[in-house]
């Protein structure tokens, strides 16, 4: 056999003199207006919410370091998930342009993430704080370590009479509130399950915006 | 382990005995005993010479002589011919069908030098085992063990021997360390563990044979790539190790000898010898001859149910063959339905809960049952009671498999086992005959040999680090001795031990976590001994596909009550198609789903006879490519003595509406129908192939603003249906046929498919779990603390959009090109067709298309009335098409 082992079956994938042409970048898809939790905000489909009136971007369990983390107890995932989420972090930044940025706690996978941070990593995270207030709550899995890079460290943030907390209260609430923590998730038909937002006029709870965060249905 | 000591001579108190493997009286002369030189190439073993090398002058040491003698048996020629192989150190391939003695031919070389050898020596505690036997199933080592024992005892051999399975306790796996059997009977998995023990080196020093069984079964799997690499390790170990194979009859032999020895160079392969036993009495197998219409499509051989049953009746025992779960389950509840003698009738599948499976077999094994509806599951093992009878529904979708499984009636090798077979439908009525004739003549389509996968070498590697620090040049050249990887090249491999320590990943990010190291001393170990631990709780190969138990439970107050019988277990993904208070067939009962409780489905019984959901699909197995080619020549020249009349009309019909393509030729016909326009094709590569090309022809026409709606793939035809005039579009003034089926189908449009195909990540899932990059689901421990596990195809997506020529999506890409999505056949096909497609413009449907068409039908139409809406529409459409 000349060709290299096991590549084969790649052949069969992509003939010979044929070149990937990069597709077309697809354009954004709209947001959705809805009133959440006290808010008139708008609700990306990247995961992500953003509040006009107080110029306010919401993300929730980024979960940076996801693949070093599981890296430091011998399951080797890919070291890109941190790359990805802050790409699209950024992306969002950019077309709203926000004040205040809230990260709704669980930052980083495990207290020690933040350390582990690439430095083109650390870059593009010092880009998104540019040109905005970041607001770190603290999650169960990072404690207050995303510090290091900056900005503020809340248990529990409130904003125009809005709580904003990592874990939600067990219970019904009166005041309205915005939290994370479950990384909620639908299965539609065929099988593909996406990130979802869930909540009412009281109470919010958001999508994981990590790329490796997935969701639990 | 108990002898029996008295169920020699008499009718056996056991199906579980040696006595009828073994001739009585004289070598009768039709067994005859020859090595085969195998045309490279050819499919069919050609007897080239026969030589009874060396005539068998051996004869047996005692007490073996007198042992055979006392019960009137003379060893048959291949035992002594094993025998030969061994005193000359020899590894050796058996190929036997079913009832030849096999395993103890296998056994006696090893018998009789440990009897030699123990009686010889002073010291009682070896150091490891002296003969290692690997079968497929656990239940095989198991009753093996139970029928050697019955020799050994009854001739009062010095000889210990035991089992090790993933059932064997802790307590009893440590005592066989300290003090080893002479014999081992184990699994590929326990091999694997063994070989990654600290003492490996010594356990095995006196490893002297392996003997795998059923190695027909193991060399196609990614099993039989992990126990090649561990025997290849075990060489090392023991270097005067010989090995023994136990083989059904394969299409390739040659293969098969050359994965039993040690590579020495890519090119040119070593072999084992080879030993073959003729067939016994040529199998009487029919197909069965009804009064009732052979219906026009449909997989469920509803009409032949009365046929069955009057079957089932009139011989002693029955095995009735089905391809799915979901037939297994429609037909067992059909004749029970119908069974107004009450015949004991089982069902067996492998989602049915283990103890019940263990409880049909033993009953089987006793005697106790007249028929049992089964699936694959019984395609291996254990030596049944006597069957007298396999009936086979459905299509055998392959000459060996069919062979393997007529094999199961009559474990007698010289009495002719009695197989019936049962098609569907009209299209199968020709596979049938297509299979019936491969039966006679003798012909195998076993699969080719795999290239070893590459996730199963990493498993591998780190299971070597685990077990001694290792030199990466050694290892190579171990590896390369195994044959699935001969052609290993150096770089590939450098690569997989890069993703074994770091995850090989460009981004050099985890080089600090690495889970192997090369110390100074040039050798590399593992840097944390938490990682051996890891490693062995993720050995193996067999990917478990997430299922939920099924549980019967009672209902009080509208509220599901708590406990209740475990039926089995379903795939996840079908659950997750259901919604509380649907209705199913599993298990022979009607079942009513009330939810989903952690990980078990709540079910009650349901007062309905009829289920709401039909079915839910099992396995299937594709079309083999040799029983294609048959049909395909069968289509082109339809043998009028051998066909059934309807069969014939419907071929006459279609020659005379439409055509019958030739041997080499692709037809594709186009027509309307209704508001819309029909594509189908009949290229006969099997039904994973056809869904890959459909997804494909359906991306194409897209992009030609051809409006496609859907597709819908069989084992012979594939329909794609849309708004356009599909007959217009290529009839030649602008495109032909031959620009939509073109061979770049397979670069662009499948490259972006792949990056959302759900099967493509289900392939990937598997790799990510045999090569360790993400631990398994082990049982009881998902329950613990919901934490969120890292989902694959998150991890694919990454991985995918970062690291394209990552080894991990190079393992993936193997795996489907032969896998779920079949590419190799595609594009093998599309390569064949490229210049001999005919395009058929017809106004109307054709004959050959109504079985495709009702498949559409079957896809729309759901619900109660379903049975009598299908033939209502398959009435209609034959009419269209007759008239």
């Amino acid at each position: 056999m000349s060709n290299a082992f096991g590549t084969s079956a790649m052949r069969a994938f992509t003939l010979p003199g044929q070149i990937r042409q990069p597709r077309p970048a697809r354009p954004r898809p709209p947001a959705r207006r809805a009133f959440v939790a006290g808010m008139d905000a708008l609700l990306d489909p990247s995961g992500a919410l953003y509040w006009p009136a107080e110029r306010t971007l919401v993300v929730s369990d980024l979960h940076l370091e996801t693949g070093s983390s599981y890296a430091r107890q011998g399951q080797m995932l890919p070291p890109y998930d941190s790359s990805v989420t802050l790409a699209r972090l950024a992306e969002v930044t950019r077309h709203y342009t926000p004040h205040r940025i809230i990260s709704l706690g669980d930052s980083f996978h495990d207290p020690f993430g933040a350390e582990r941070l690439l430095p083109h990593d650390v870059k593009t995270l010092r880009g998104v704080m540019e040109g905005a207030e970041m607001i770190w709550i603290t999650g169960n899995h990072d404690h207050a370590s995303a510090a290091r890079f900056g900005g503020a460290v809340f248990d529990e943030f409130c904003l125009a009479g809005v709580t904003f907390r990592h874990i939600p209260t067990e219970g019904s609430v009166f005041e309205p509130e915005v939290a994370g923590h479950l990384h909620p998730a639908a299965s539609g038909g065929s099988g593909i399950r996406r990130p979802v937002f869930i909540g009412c006029e009281v109470r919010l709870v958001m999508p994981a915006f990590g790329c490796l965060a997935g969701g639990v249905a | 382990m108990a002898a029996r000591v008295g169920d020699v001579d008499g009718a056996p108190a056991s199906p579980h005995t040696f006595h009828r493997n073994v001739q009585r009286h004289r070598p009768r002369r039709h067994v005859r005993v020859s090595i085969y030189l195998c045309a490279a190439s050819g499919a069919i073993l050609t007897p080239v010479d026969i030589d009874l090398a060396p005539p068998p002058t051996t004869t047996l040491p005692s007490p073996f002589a007198g042992w055979f003698d006392a019960r009137g048996w003379t060893p048959r020629p291949h035992q002594l011919a094993l025998l030969d192989k061994a005193e000359r150190g020899r590894s050796a391939l058996l190929i036997a069908p079913t009832g030849a003695g096999k395993t103890l031919a296998g056994f006696l070389p090893s018998l009789i030098e440990l009897a030699t050898q123990n009686r010889a020596r002073n010291a009682p505690v070896r150091e490891g085992p002296h003969t290692l036997y690997i079968s497929p199933l656990k239940a095989l080592a198991v009753d093996i063990a139970r029928n050697l024992s019955a020799p050994v005892e009854e001739m009062a051999l010095p000889i210990t021997m035991e089992t090790r399975t993933g059932d064997t306790p802790q307590n009893r796996r440590r005592r066989q360390k300290e003090n080893p059997p002479d014999i081992l009977l184990t699994t590929a998995e326990q091999v694997a563990l063994l070989v990654s023990q600290p003492d490996a080196a010594r356990f095995f020093s006196e490893l002297s044979v392996i003997i795998i069984d059923e190695l027909h079964s193991l060399v196609t799997s990614k099993r039989g790539d992990l126990l090649c690499l561990d025997i290849a390790r075990l060489r090392t170990h023991a270097p005067a190790l010989r090995t023994v194979g136990l083989s059904a009859t394969v299409a390739h032999p040659d293969d098969l000898r050359a994965w039993l020895a040690p590579q020495t160079s890519a090119d040119n392969p070593t072999h084992a010898d080879l030993v073959v036993v003729e067939g016994g009495a040529k199998p009487n197998v029919s197909i069965l001859a009804s009064d009732a219409r052979v219906p026009w499509a449909g997989h469920m051989t509803r009409w032949a149910l009365d046929d069955i049953y009057r079957l089932i009746g009139e011989h002693g025992t029955t095995l009735v063959f089905v391809n799915t779960r979901s037939q297994a389950e429609l037909l067992f509840h059909e004749l029970w339905r119908i069974n107004e003698e009450t015949h004991p009738i089982a069902l067996h599948h492998g989602s049915l809960d283990r103890g019940q499976r263990r409880k049909v077999e033993a009953a089987m094994a006793e005697n106790k049952l007249k028929a049992v509806v089964c699936t694959s599951t019984l395609d291996l093992g254990i030596d049944w009671g006597d069957v007298d009878l396999v009936i086979h529904v459905g299509a055998p979708k392959g000459a060996s498999r069919l062979a393997q499984r007529i094999g199961r009636a009559n474990h007698r090798m010289d009495e002719p086992s009695k197989a019936i077979l049962v098609p569907s439908n009209r299209f199968e009525v020709m596979e049938c005959q297509a299979a019936l004739d491969a039966s006679y003549l003798g012909h195998q389509d076993t699969p080719a040999i795999r290239e070893g996968a590459l996730d199963v070498l990493a498993q591998h590697v780190l299971g070597c680090a685990v077990a001694a620090p290792f030199d990466l040049v050694a290892l190579h050249e171990e590896i390369c001795s195994a044959y699935p990887y001969r052609t290993l090249d150096w770089e590939t491999f450098e690569r997989v031990v890069d993703f074994v320590a770091t995850g090989g990943y460009s981004l050099r990010a985890y080089d600090r976590f690495a889970k192997i190291r090369r110390r100074k001393d040039g050798l590399w170990r593992i840097s944390h001994p938490s990682y051996a631990q890891q490693y062995r709780l993720n050995i193996g190969t067999i990917v478990e596909i997430p299922t939920l138990s099924v549980r019967l439970v009672g209902k009080r107050g509208g509220r599901p009550t708590r406990g209740g019988r475990v039926l089995g277990t379903i795939e996840e993904y079908f659950l997750n198609t259901l919604t509380p208070g649907d209705t199913f067939l599993f298990s022979g009962q009607c079942l009513r789903l009330e939810g989903i409780r952690e990980n078990e489905a709540l079910v009650t019984k349901s007062p309905n006879r009829e289920p709401k959901i039909p079915y839910y699909g099992g396995s299937k197995f594709p079309l083999t490519t040799y029983l294609a080619t048959v049909v395909r020549k069968m289509l082109a020249a339809p043998d009028t003595s051998t066909l059934p009349p309807q069969v014939r009309e419907w071929l006459d019909l279609q020659a005379e509406r439409s055509r019958l393509p030739t041997e080499g030729e692709l037809l594709v016909e186009t027509f309307p129908r209704g508001k819309r326009h029909y594509l189908v094709a009949y290229p006969f590569e099997g039904r994973l192939a056809h869904q890959t090309l459909g997804m494909l022809l359906t991306r194409r026409l897209e992009r030609m603003r051809l409006k496609p709606m859907g597709y819908v793939a069989s084992d012979y035809a594939l329909a794609i249906w849309g708004l356009s005039d599909y007959g217009a579009a290529f009839d030649g003034a602008e495109r032909t046929m031959h620009d939509l089926f073109s061979e770049n189908l397979l670069g662009d449009d499948l490259d972006e498919w792949l990056a959302e195909s759900i099967l493509m990540k289900r392939t990937f899932r598997a790799c990510a779990e045999i090569a360790q990059l993400i631990e398994r689901r082990h049982p009881g421990k998902e329950k613990s603390g919901r934490q969120v596990t890292v989902s694959t195809d998150l991890i694919y997506d990454v991985l995918r959009s970062h690291e394209p020529d990552h080894i991990l999506l190079r393992a993936t890409w193997s795996d489907a090109a032969t896998g779920l999505l079949d590419i190799r056949r595609l594009s093998d096909m599309l390569a064949r067709v490229r210049t001999s497609i005919i395009h058929q413009r017809l106004s109307k449907i054709s004959p050959l298309a109504v079985p495709i068409m009702l498949e559409i039908g079957k896809e729309i139409v759901i619900g109660e009335a379903s049975d009598e809406l299908y033939a209502e529409a398959a009435d209609a459409l034959i009419a269209e098409a007759v008239s």
